[in-house]
């Protein structure tokens, strides 16, 4: 496949990882966190932990828009899919996951509830042009990503008067979600192999592959300047992966510490400004928002602007705000934070399991604690 | 067939006519849509004398059973569509035993209101399959259902075979370094039917892959009658089937995704939509578990068969207590093929 197989290529990683090897420093550890659900994916599916020192350690981080979501928000969705006359569109994976009450919005679909998956929000749209006597609310989530096709609908909504749609905003931003991971409390230092760890320490990031397309590489200067980490934007193909950790390595030996692109062939410094003026346009950024396992973060998501108040479904519809707590078992903030690795968790692969997740890692295929046990649990059951 | 004017003195209107509750309320349309239609189309012995079941000469030794509902959305897709589908699925279904398909029967639940000339095609298309692998449908069934309480046609299809003396085909004879073989690509048949949905509307070449593969089988089984497992990853891929393998021979599987072909346009669509071809269905492959020292011969077998020309070694049979089916990626790394959680999602990012 043009432009894919190119960056999969067996023999082009095996040079790389063997330049890694070079290049690491055995009297040292390297804690490198990807914050993406798609980088998570590309690890896992391709096996790139395989290729990596023993001393070099991926973190999965936050970056899974389905997992973060909260259960009470999603639990909102289903009440609202199963009021008469509405329509709930919404992407694929997040269809599955469990609300407040361990509900879904595929069950939900099964007592009646006309629930739609869709690929886009154009075909949300599409529906309130067909149904023209049915509310068709769009379930909007994910990150800077997904986030301008839904500013688009909004406008389109209203420059067509389509009073039949909405679109229940709960898209996030990554930056405040990159803050609060490297403001968090550390525990104190131990020794591993020999080697002092502070667990929970990230010694550097992979950065967002398509959420920088639109943001670019800038809004990530903090955490150079305040937290004195690298960062290194790279794509989502494996290839990309690899080659981040070697320039995040070369950072971090060198003590040179800033944000880097790997990822130059679709992300520039300033993004995609047409994106972000829309962003701008339709959305405004909330006080707080609450973060499945990360808990409420200041200024992290965005709302519908009052300019576009006809099409926000929580100005439309009585939302109540639902409480959700997850399990008391579950300690997916250190997971998401790399103190405890997911095959950590005493409730991992017993209580907690991709079918019945109990916590935000589990939730989607790109959580951490999921992204483990699909395709990863194998290694545990070889050390054990 | 001639038409009997004076049972039936108007003929079925099957360019305009829609299936009526009277079609399956056991009166004379019945009667007359399953003489004009159902056995026009399948026209043989057993349906002509018209009795409730039909009555069959067996050969000797062990017969299978196998039995497969088809409830496919759309009904028409590129490469095939639900008639030459059920018949395909059953044969398939009983050659996974290793045995020689005989006979078919076929039930329909038809919504009322569904248009009978996509009946007649359905029925013709299924007639052509039957025919096309010596399959003859002996009985059958139909019930029509109110508008809205079906979704057009459902079809069920239950076929008998026959064993050969000396092969003892299942999943619970795999050991520990048997070869894993594929008869070829994977993803075709699930990725022409998403294609073909409504809200995607994408404009490829693939097409099903639907088959009836009981003659690969034969010609495998008369090859190498040790063949300890035959397997058609249909519904949740290679991924799931060889997940069930696993589990019911107490043992792990080692695979290399170099060897797993894939056709282009299926690698495409899959990484368009975030899916994985692993994952998605297949209705005219199969899977053989043989011991290692027969693998060669059972691949140059394969090749030779129209329907096993991409036949590949993709991997062997492992002892492991976790039953877990691990892969070296083309990467160089190595990754579960674990089963799917509930039905394939596309992903957002």
């Amino acid at each position: 496949m043009k432009y894919l197989d190119e960056f999969r290529d067996g023999q082009l990683a095996r040079g790389l990882a063997a330049r890694i090897c070079q290049e690491t420093d055995s009297t040292r550890h390297y804690a490198l966190m990807e914050f993406c659900g798609g980088h998570t994916h590309a690890i896992c599916r391709y096996g790139i932990e395989d290729l990596l020192p023993g001393n070099v350690r991926l973190i999965h981080g936050p970056g899974c828009p389905v997992c973060v979501l909260p259960g009470g928000r999603l639990q909102a969705a289903i009440d609202l899919a199963e009021q008469e006359r509405v329509i709930l569109c919404g992407y694929g994976d997040l269809l599955r996951v469990p609300g407040a009450r361990g509900d879904t919005l595929l069950k939900a679909k099964a007592r009646g509830a006309d629930v739609r998956m869709v690929y886009s929000v154009d075909d949300a749209l599409d529906a309130a042009c067909t149904h023209p006597n049915q509310q068709v609310v769009f379930f909007a989530i994910g990150f800077e990503t997904t986030t301008p096709p839904t500013a688009v609908a909004i406008q389109q909504a209203r420059r067509e008067g389509l009073g039949n749609f909405s679109v229940y905003c709960n898209h996030v931003l990554t930056p405040p979600a990159l803050r609060a991971l490297l403001a968090a409390p550390l525990p104190s230092p131990h020794r591993r192999q020999g080697i002092v760890q502070i667990k929970g320490q990230i010694d550097g990031f992979i950065g967002p592959a398509h959420v920088s397309t639109i943001i670019g590489s800038q809004p990530y200067e903090f955490v150079a300047t305040d937290y004195q980490r690298p960062l290194v934007i790279a794509g989502f193909e494996p290839l990309d992966v690899l080659q981040a950790i070697l320039m995040l390595i070369r950072q971090i030996n060198a003590n040179d510490v800033r944000v880097d692109n790997e990822y130059t062939r679709a992300v520039s410094p300033e993004g995609n400004r047409k994106a972000q003026r829309l962003m701008d346009e339709v959305f405004t950024i909330r006080p707080s928002f609450e973060w499945r396992g990360l808990g409420e973060l200041p200024g992290s998501a965005l709302a519908i602007r009052p300019a576009f108040a006809d099409w926000d479904a929580e100005r439309r519809f009585t939302i109540p705000a639902i409480p959700a707590i997850d399990h008391k078992a579950c300690i997916c903030a250190e997971v998401l934070r790399g103190v405890t690795r997911p095959e950590e968790c005493k409730v991992f692969a017993t209580a907690c399991t991709p079918d019945h997740p109990l916590g935000a890692c589990m939730v989607s295929a790109e959580g951490a604690c999921a992204a483990h046990y699909h395709y990863g649990r194998f290694r545990q059951a070889a050390a054990s | 067939m001639n038409p009997r004017r004076d049972v039936f003195p108007h003929r079925l209107d099957l360019q305009h006519g829609c299936v009526e509750l009277s079609h399956g309320g056991g009166g004379r349309a019945m009667a007359q849509l399953i003489e004009e239609l159902f056995l026009a189309a399948f026209d043989n012995a057993w349906l002509r004398a018209q009795d409730d079941g039909a009555r069959l000469m067996v050969p000797p030794g062990r017969l299978t059973i196998a039995t497969d509902s088809h409830v496919v959305s759309p009904l028409f897709f590129p490469g095939g569509d639900i008639g030459c589908l059920s018949v395909h699925g059953t044969i398939n279904d009983v050659a996974m035993a290793g045995a020689w398909p005989l006979y078919l029967a076929a039930t329909f639940i038809l919504e009322e209101g569904f248009p009978l000339a996509d009946l007649k095609r359905i029925v013709d298309s299924m007639a052509h399959a039957a025919r096309h692998a010596g399959v003859p449908i002996v009985t059958g069934d139909t019930k029509v259902v109110e508008r809205g309480k079906g979704d057009g046609v459902f079809i069920t299809t239950t076929g008998i075979g026959v064993i050969p003396e000396g092969v003892a085909v299942s999943a619970h004879q795999a050991q520990p370094g048997d070869a894993i073989l594929l008869s070829g690509s994977l993803g075709d048949h699930g990725m022409a039917v998403m294609a073909q949905r409504e809200n995607l509307r994408f404009d490829t070449s693939i097409e099903s892959d639907t088959a009836a593969l009981h003659k690969l089988v034969a010609a495998m089984v008369a090859a190498v009658p040790g063949i300890h497992c035959l397997r058609d990853p249909t519904r949740g891929g290679l991924g799931c089937a060889l997940n069930e393998i696993a589990q019911q021979a107490g043992a792990g599987m080692r695979l290399r995704e170099a060897a797993i072909p894939v056709h282009e346009p299926v690698r495409a669509l899959c990484e368009f939509l975030g899916l994985d071809p692993l994952y998605v269905a297949n209705e005219g492959k199969l899977l053989a578990i043989c011991p290692a020292e027969f693998a060669d011969t059972l691949l140059a077998v394969m090749h030779g068969h129209s329907l096993g020309r991409e036949a590949a070694i993709i991997g062997e049979v492992v002892a492991d207590p976790h039953c877990f089916v691990e892969m070296a990626t083309v990467f160089g790394g190595r990754r579960l093929v674990d089963w799917l959680s509930g039905e394939q999602l596309p992903r957002i990012c």
